[in-house]
């Protein structure tokens, strides 16, 4: 086991590699440098353009600017922002808690919801609700986020008032010091009354975007699984013990058909961050993704090319953890390697 | 009293190429403490029909019965979860394919104490102490190791002791035993069908063993249904039925034992089972059948009276010759 994760941690390696060339190259494809954007349309002397350039490095050949890049990320080190002169580092993780928690609350959403509504959907193979189900995620799965984002917003904050239109909770009534980063818990640790509830409001439209796809994928993937494993000699096994459905269906049934749920709930973390960026940019949600969008208006080369980094790293780390969560919950796996 | 008696069950399965009766009229009657074999070919409906006794049919499958008793209870009118108390309690089954049959997630101790939990309701430490105890009775050695072992870690005739272990955990009163030993290589299965035989005699159950193999009828059980693709062609006590079969299917499986043979090639039985599309309109022996005349090919034949093991036969044999031909037309 143990070996097994170190060999496919080695094989990340390569990835990263490739990863920190391929973000490089993009950012510098893309028009215009980080002194222009910043210069405007004012105009400046020829002089003073030399010397942003030489100062931000820029005036360097581009290999030379990337073998520094590398060799600064070997050293842990990711560069300062361009913009605001903050370590790279402690910008993302100061940013990165907000991301994270409209993450887990949409994989939350997805699985709580997905799981049963598939399994469900199984059992009663055929029925109203598995076309219903079936149908709904062909949609969910198919549905442009920042469409999605925007009808919500639309509907349930402009229209019906349900929900705020945007932000982590209300500044004007709120405020406190993050302790955490998660919103959630720092307005449970405040306390402030109503600030939870509050954080909560804000939380459910985002939280709802984000996780429209995952939620498709999952019920989708626990309804295939769950239809495999149900024909299974062991479900028979446990009904001839005399076990109630429920106990059949959802111990014996659904323990074997979650394994490749997992899976593939840990393969989705990639295209959830890419979903976040999205999501994060229309409810003005202060994560990373929103970050990482201003630093391209910005061409905040470091930022960019860190921010890309860390995340990459982190999805990486993700679904090493997902092999190895594979294993606990497939004794199969644990045992065979 | 007998234990079970079922009369005159069907099951015809709803599949996509129309309605297909695989168990046709089936009437099954276990005494306490008596092992019944049901032999018969591939497809005969043999795992169908008891499946059907415990229940575990599929949702496509109809089942139909005159009656349906065991240990007195009516197991048509009996609500599921009424039913669910007496399956994997008082009557229970193992299956033809051990090594598939246990959930591959669960530990053996777990998928043991399973039932003991749900029908005797067994805290922690009692179901430990009965699950050791029932390891121990289907002589797996070092019990106390297999408890936390998952069933990829076991072999098949492993998983088939543990299989029976766990059938025997509530002391049933009566045990199906659908081809035990079919997926096992020769020596095991000598040693499954002893252990089974053994096990019937230390507790007092009755068995139900479903098997291909007339050599182990022979030498385990008491009486004997023979099934013929979905039919129940002859039944009689076992001693009988060997010396003096009824059945032109019957006598041919008697005649494919190698202990019988009489020449040095194997006499076999040609041709196949009916399936689902190629059902003979008259008996569905007929078309394999050495002794089958024109009325054979044409009309269901009736059954013989209890002497002549019920045969469901127009001319069924006696001293392996065909008597009383046209009589019963
Ligand atoms: N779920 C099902 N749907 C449709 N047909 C089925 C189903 N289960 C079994 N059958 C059919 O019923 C017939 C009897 O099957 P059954 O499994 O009882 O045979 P068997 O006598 O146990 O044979 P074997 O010795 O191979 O176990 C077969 O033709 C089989 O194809
Ligand atoms: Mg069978």
């Amino acid at each position: 086991m143990l070996i097994h994760f170190l060999k496919r941690l080695a094989l990340t390696i390569p990835t990263f590699f490739a990863l920190m060339f391929i973000t490089f190259i993009a950012i510098r494809l893309v028009p215009g440098d980080p002194v222009e954007v910043r210069v405007g349309e004012r105009g400046i002397s020829p002089e003073r353009l030399a010397q942003f350039r030489a100062e931000l490095g820029l005036d360097q050949p581009v290999w030379k600017q990337f073998l520094d890049y590398v060799w600064g990320i070997l050293h842990g080190d990711f560069g300062k922002s361009l913009v605001t002169n903050e370590k790279v580092m402690t910008e993302f993780f100061t940013l990165f808690p907000a991301t994270i928690e409209l993450s887990f609350a949409a994989m939350m959403f997805a699985t709580i919801i997905g799981i049963p509504a598939g399994a469900i959907a199984a059992v009663k193979r055929g029925s109203r609700f598995d076309q219903t189900l079936m149908g709904l995620s062909v949609a969910g799965f198919s549905m442009p986020i920042f469409w999605w984002g925007l009808l919500l917003i639309m509907l349930v904050a402009e229209r019906l008032h349900l929900t705020p239109v945007s932000g982590r909770i209300d500044l004007i009534k709120f405020y406190f010091e993050p302790v955490t980063g998660f919103m959630l818990i720092d307005a449970l640790l405040s306390d402030q009354k109503g600030a939870f509830k509050d954080a909560l409001h804000h939380l459910i439209l985002p939280m709802i975007v984000l996780g429209t796809v995952p939620l498709a994928v999952i019920a989708r993937m626990t309804r295939s699984s769950m239809l495999e494993v149900l024909s299974e000699d062991y479900v028979r096994t446990a009904r001839a013990k005399g076990l109630s459905p429920a106990r059949v269906i959802g111990l014996h049934a659904l323990r074997n058909a979650l394994i490749p749920v997992v899976t593939v709930i840990g393969l989705s973390v990639g295209s959830l961050m890419a979903g976040a960026v999205l999501t994060e940019t229309i409810f003005s949600w202060p994560g990373v993704g929103k970050w990482l969008i201003e630093a391209i208006g910005r061409r905040d080369y470091p930022a960019l090319q860190g921010g890309v980094m860390l995340i990459s790293a982190i999805v990486i780390l993700v679904n090493l953890g997902v092999d190895v969560l594979y294993g606990v919950i497939n004794p199969r796996i644990r045992h065979g390697a | 009293m007998a234990l079970l008696e079922i009369r005159n069950l069907s099951v015809t399965f709803r599949t996509r190429g129309g309605l297909f009766k695989a168990v046709d009229g089936v009437d099954i009657v276990v005494e306490p403490n008596e092992v019944l074999a049901i032999v018969g070919e591939s497809g005969s409906g043999k795992s169908v029909a008891m499946l059907a006794v415990m229940g575990l049919l599929p949702w496509t499958a109809d089942v139909t019965a005159d009656a349906m008793l065991f240990d007195g209870q009516d197991l048509q009118t009996l609500k599921p979860a009424e039913r669910r108390k007496i399956i994997g309690k008082d009557m229970s089954m193992i299956f033809q394919e051990p090594m598939s049959s246990l959930n591959p997630c669960f530990t053996v101790g777990f998928q043991i104490g399973e039932a003991l939990k749900t029908h005797l309701g067994m805290d922690k430490a009692q179901r430990k102490v009965r699950t050791l105890e029932l390891l121990d009775q289907v002589g797996i050695t070092d019990p106390e190791r297999r408890l936390a072992a998952f069933p990829h870690q076991l072999s098949g005739g492993m998983s088939q002791r543990v299989m029976i272990a766990m059938a025997l955990s509530c002391r049933p009163k009566l045990l199906i035993a659908d081809e035990p030993s079919t997926a096992l290589d020769v020596t095991i299965q000598a040693q499954i069908l002893d252990l089974l035989v053994s096990l019937k005699r230390e507790t007092g159950m009755a068995l139900v063993l479903i098997t291909h193999d007339m050599g182990v009828v022979a030498e385990t059980a008491e009486r004997v249904i023979v099934q013929y693709a979905g039919r129940q062609v002859e039944q009689s006590a076992t001693i009988p039925l060997f010396a003096d079969p009824h059945h032109p299917y019957t006598h041919g499986l008697l005649a494919a034992l190698p202990e019988r043979a009489t020449s040095s090639r194997l006499p076999t039985i040609p041709g196949m089972v009916p399936g689902q599309f190629n059902r003979p309109a008259g008996c569905l022996f007929a078309p394999r059948c050495a002794h089958a005349s024109a009325i054979c090919h044409t009309t269901p034949p009736p059954k013989a009276g209890a002497a002549m093991g019920e045969a469901l036969c127009w001319t069924p044999l006696v001293n392996g010759m065909p008597v009383g031909k046209g009589a019963a037309a």
